[in-house]
């Protein structure tokens, strides 16, 4: 396995030790700048140097991030970033891989890797900003776009559904998901934070605004008037509680997620309480997204986390558990084989 | 392990020597075809004949039993002579049905030697093989008469001599062909000692099926010697092939280690992104068996993420490999031009098969060379290498290898499904004997006082390799187009117009690193030149020899480096009246040639899913020389 060069960081550093010299590219009022912002200002926290960081990004608005940050990086082509970067994990798995995408990238030409690599668990972070459209190829509907959405190139409404990216990444196998927002800063560094500190593939959604082609979609999750009644805040081990006065609880009724008041004498007992390892309720937090028999909050925070094996430490499990039984061969022993025979 | 009894024959047969022989073994998928055909030939190459395999199966895996799509055919020349091919025609050809006999009869030498499975010509198996209703067996009705026909029942002599074994009917059916290789290896007076070793390694932990195994050999055997059928057995000298160690080896086994020789000689660790694609599976499976010298076998969702993913180990300072055939290499093309504007080192090997599409999975054809020259978008030359017999696969990814590695540039590694699947002995190297291949990576700053310049090249156009990990080095790299030094993106027009020359030019430069042309028999100059590459060699190299014989002026050169070619291709070409090159195709380095040096050469194609007889490139040799 090859070593790095260095272990450790002689002074802490600074987000703008994590800022490159390049200028910033995006559209003004784009919500990646904050997304930028707050990766660059939770990494000094993980007390690891910069060069033990590589970022690696596929193609769209978002994917233009690797070039920003001052740590290696690579950005790739549409939808491989994840088969990449699985690449890059299990050839060095002590580097610090984080892998950025929209949801174009990620869930429509990468959607194939996109699901194994949840499914393999590599300890990459895969943060998706999800703005629901299609930004550098100029505003198409996407994979995570609402039906029926009027587009450039959907004059009429598009036709097919879209993705739920919970339900998707928990159906992958997933191992941690969340979802936080663009313009809730400080809920987006303690979500980046828990990400950063998940062994295994961490896969975060990020509301993200597109101010030129998408603006305002996830604004009644992000503006004041309605942000509270809108989302529901998760926290392990807390009741399921949202609301303009937090007024307002989730209890379950059998599988179905009931929205009560908390006024008429229900108390906190009685609510779902968040348990981040419980995948089906995972599944039920997911599906918020979708329910149909009442207007239910968009959840934000941790959904679900597990730990299991990654897959770079499976292979350097089996390149152990070979090495030790076989001896590794002399190259000689590799050219003859076992059969030679000899012609004087 | 049982002793091993030799068994020498108790009978007066006439023994004539031979100095080549060609069998092929043809049956039933389900007939265990390829084992005999194997076993034969790991006696040939441990008594020292040199050998040349050429395995055909179909693509089905199970195709319906009987017919002449469910035909699986193992061919083995062997011969105390030097062997190139492995055969245009047959001496013996072992039938197991009816449809292994109307499928290879016509290259079935005249006068030659048929070894018929009696059982498999019943009227089931001759309406399955497609006879009329009703009609009389072949071997039976007089249309062998020309050849030596031996009608053996396989079937119930197996049968007898296994029915005391307690195994199943089944069972017993599948020890047929231990009973022909016995009979074959009495034929041809060789010992059945080899594959009794190798019957003890493979079945020593399941003693019933051992046995049955070694009965039915030595049935085949006693069968030959007991009965009066045959009366000639054929006996073939050692060859005389240079003094050393050998090995038989097939060409995805040679590539898989000339891999891994290569990783070790350059102090690198091995990772192989692959997605199973015949006839390229096993140098997955081979790499796969080599864990405990560190070797990674990512066995990816798809051809993209696998060479996806070896472009990311190549980032971290792997030896970065892909192996596919051709709809796999058509769906790595846009990573495969990412590697190249990245400027990392990357193995991509085709192993080509009979296209387009899937094509002809199981068959060989070398239509790939115009897609690994020119199949990606953008200006993306990148060096291809093709080896050209089994063994060779070794010397050719060896080169292939160090290529990639001290020029930073991914290579193309072209074979096909004939050498890939096919053997031939090898006179394996040893490490020291290997040339050295040069990787450092760069852990100072090639900037002092400034950032670090990704894309600095030194005088060969080649950039620094820095693996991530390594402190004041980092830098970003990107499929955008980028600066000349620094590698930040840059869109400013004469920078691109600059960075696509240097790319090319790096490409181009490699040409000095490489050995002249040398020809590979003929004249410097002369009437005729054959120009060949890849899996072509045999058929060339024999062709020539019996030409030579004749007094034909007539020479031949063999292309391993197809980008860039040594420098001398040009000159040597034009030191010749023709040029004829044969190919698997319809004539792409041809077409490569005329473009390149503006000569008229001509072409011998074939797409048969076949590789060229000698006959028929001896033919076309002689016609056009005669023209």
């Amino acid at each position: 396995m090859d070593t790095l060069t260095s272990n450790s960081a002689p002074v802490k550093l600074t987000a703008k030790d994590f800022a490159s010299d390049q200028e910033i590219k995006w559209c003004p009022g784009c919500g990646d700048y904050s997304i930028l912002k707050q990766v660059q200002t939770v990494l000094p926290d993980t007390n690891l140097p910069l060069e033990k960081f590589v970022f690696v990004s596929g193609i769209g608005c978002s994917s233009r991030f690797p070039y920003y940050m001052s740590t290696y990086g690579m950005h790739t082509i549409h939808g491989r970033a994840t088969a990449i970067a699985t690449g890059l994990k299990v050839a060095n798995p002590e580097l610090q891989v984080w892998v950025i995408g929209g949801d174009g990238d990620l869930m429509s030409i990468g959607g194939n890797h996109f699901i194994h690599m949840l499914r393999r668990n590599p300890n990459i972070k895969l943060l998706m900003f999800n703005n629901q459209i299609y930004g550098l190829t100029k505003g198409q509907y996407s994979p995570t776009s609402e039906k029926g959405k009027i587009t450039k190139s959907t004059p009429m409404g598009s036709l097919d559904e879209p993705f739920n990216p919970a339900e998707l990444a928990l159906g992958a196998k997933a191992s941690f998901f969340a979802r936080t927002l663009d313009r809730d800063p400080k809920h987006q560094q303690v979500v980046i934070n828990r990400a950063n500190g998940h062994h295994g593939t961490a896969f975060v959604e990020i509301y993200q605004n597109c101010p030129v082609f998408n603006d305002g979609a996830f604004f009644i999750y992000t503006e004041k008037d309605t942000k509270k009644e809108e989302c529901l805040f998760l926290e392990h081990g807390k009741p399921l509680i949202f609301g303009k006065n937090e007024d307002k609880g989730i209890r379950l009724d059998g599988f179905k997620p009931v929205i009560v008041d908390l006024a008429g004498g229900i108390s906190h007992d009685d609510l779902w309480i968040h348990d981040e390892s419980d995948k089906d309720k995972a599944f039920l937090l997911a599906r918020f997204a979708d329910m149909t028999h009442t207007h239910m909050p968009r959840p934000f925070g941790v959904f679900y986390r597990e730990d299991r094996p990654c897959i770079e430490e499976d292979f350097e499990r089996q390149l152990a558990e070979a090495k030790l039984k076989k001896g590794r061969l002399p190259l000689n022993k590799i050219l003859s084989g076992d059969k030679t025979w000899t012609i004087a | 392990m049982d002793p091993i009894v030799e068994t020498h024959s108790n009978r007066k047969t006439k023994i004539k020597d031979t100095d080549s022989v060609v069998v092929r073994f043809s049956g039933d998928s389900g007939d265990g075809m390829q084992l005999t055909g194997m076993q034969f030939t790991d006696t040939s190459a441990l008594l020292g004949q040199d050998i040349s395999t050429f395995p055909e199966y179909p693509a089905e895996i199970r195709a319906p039993a009987g017919t002449i799509a469910g035909v699986s055919g193992f061919q083995v020349h062997f011969g105390s002579k030097e062997i190139f091919t492995p055969g245009d025609q047959y001496d013996v050809l072992v039938v197991m049905n009816a449809a292994a006999l109307k499928g290879d009869l016509a290259r079935l030498k005249r006068d030659g030697v048929i070894i018929a499975n009696v059982s498999g010509f019943d009227s089931k198996n001759m309406k399955l093989a497609g006879y009329p209703e009703g009609s009389v067996s072949p071997l039976e009705d007089g249309s062998l008469d020309g050849y030596q026909l031996f009608k053996v029942d396989i079937a119930k002599f197996t049968k007898e001599a296994l029915k005391e074994s307690g195994l199943s009917m089944k069972e017993i059916d599948r020890c047929k062909n231990m009973f022909v290789l016995g009979l074959l290896f009495w034929m041809f007076d060789k010992s059945m000692e080899f594959t009794i070793r190798s019957l003890n390694e493979k079945f020593g932990n399941k003693p019933d099926i051992l046995n049955a195994n070694i009965t039915a050999l030595k049935s085949g055997w006693n069968y030959g010697d007991n009965t009066e059928i045959f009366t000639t057995r054929y006996r073939t000298a050692a060859a005389s092939l240079p003094a050393g160690v050998y090995r038989n080896i097939s060409g995805n086994q040679a590539l898989a280690i000339g891999i891994i020789a290569a990783a070790e000689k350059a102090g690198l660790s091995v990772f192989l992104g692959s997605y199973p694609i015949t006839p390229a599976s096993d140098v997955l499976h081979e790499l796969s068996k080599f864990k405990a010298n560190g070797v990674k076998t990512f066995q990816a969702e798809d051809e993209i993420a696998a060479i996806g993913a070896a472009i990311g180990a190549a980032y971290a300072g792997a030896l970065g490999v892909t192996t596919t055939s051709g709809p796999g290499m058509a769906l790595k093309g846009e990573a495969l031009s990412l590697a190249m504007m990245f400027e990392l080192p990357l193995l991509v090997c085709d192993i080509q098969r009979g296209g387009p599409s899937t094509g002809l999975p199981t068959k060989t054809e070398q239509a790939d060379l115009l897609m690994a020259m020119y199949g990606r978008h953008g200006e993306s030359p990148l060096p291809i290498i093709a080896a050209m017999s089994p063994a060779d696969c070794f010397d050719a990814v060896y080169e292939a290898c160090r290529i990639s590695l001290e020029h930073m540039v991914p290579v193309i590694f072209l074979s096909d499904g004939y050498i890939a699947n096919g053997s031939e002995p090898w006179k394996f190297p040893t490490e020291d004997q290997l040339k050295p291949i040069n990787v450092k990576f760069v852990t100072e700053n090639n900037n002092p006082g400034g950032k670090f310049l990704p894309y600095k090249r030194d005088e060969r156009g080649v950039r620094p390799w820095v693996k991530p990990g390594t402190r004041g080095l980092e830098h970003r790299i990107g499929g955008l187009e980028k600066q000349e030094e620094t590698g930040n993106v840059s869109y400013e027009p004469r920078n691109h117009e600059r960075m696509i020359q240097l790319r090319a030019e790096k490409v181009a430069k490699i040409a000095d690193t490489i050995p002249l042309a040398k020809l590979d028999s003929g004249n410097a100059k002369g009437k005729m030149l054959v120009l060949g590459w890849g899996s072509t060699y045999g058929a060339i190299k024999t062709a020539l020899i019996d030409l030579h014989h004749e007094g034909y002026d007539i020479a031949h050169l063999h292309l391993r480096h197809l980008n860039p070619m040594p420098k001398n291709i040009g000159e040597i070409l034009k030191s010749y009246d023709k040029v004829l090159v044969p190919e698997m195709n319809g004539g792409q380095l041809r077409q490569l040639i005329r473009a390149e040096f503006l000569i008229p050469a001509e072409g011998l194609n074939k797409m048969q899913g076949q590789p060229f007889t000698t006959e028929e490139v001896k033919n076309k040799i002689i016609e056009l020389y005669n023209k």
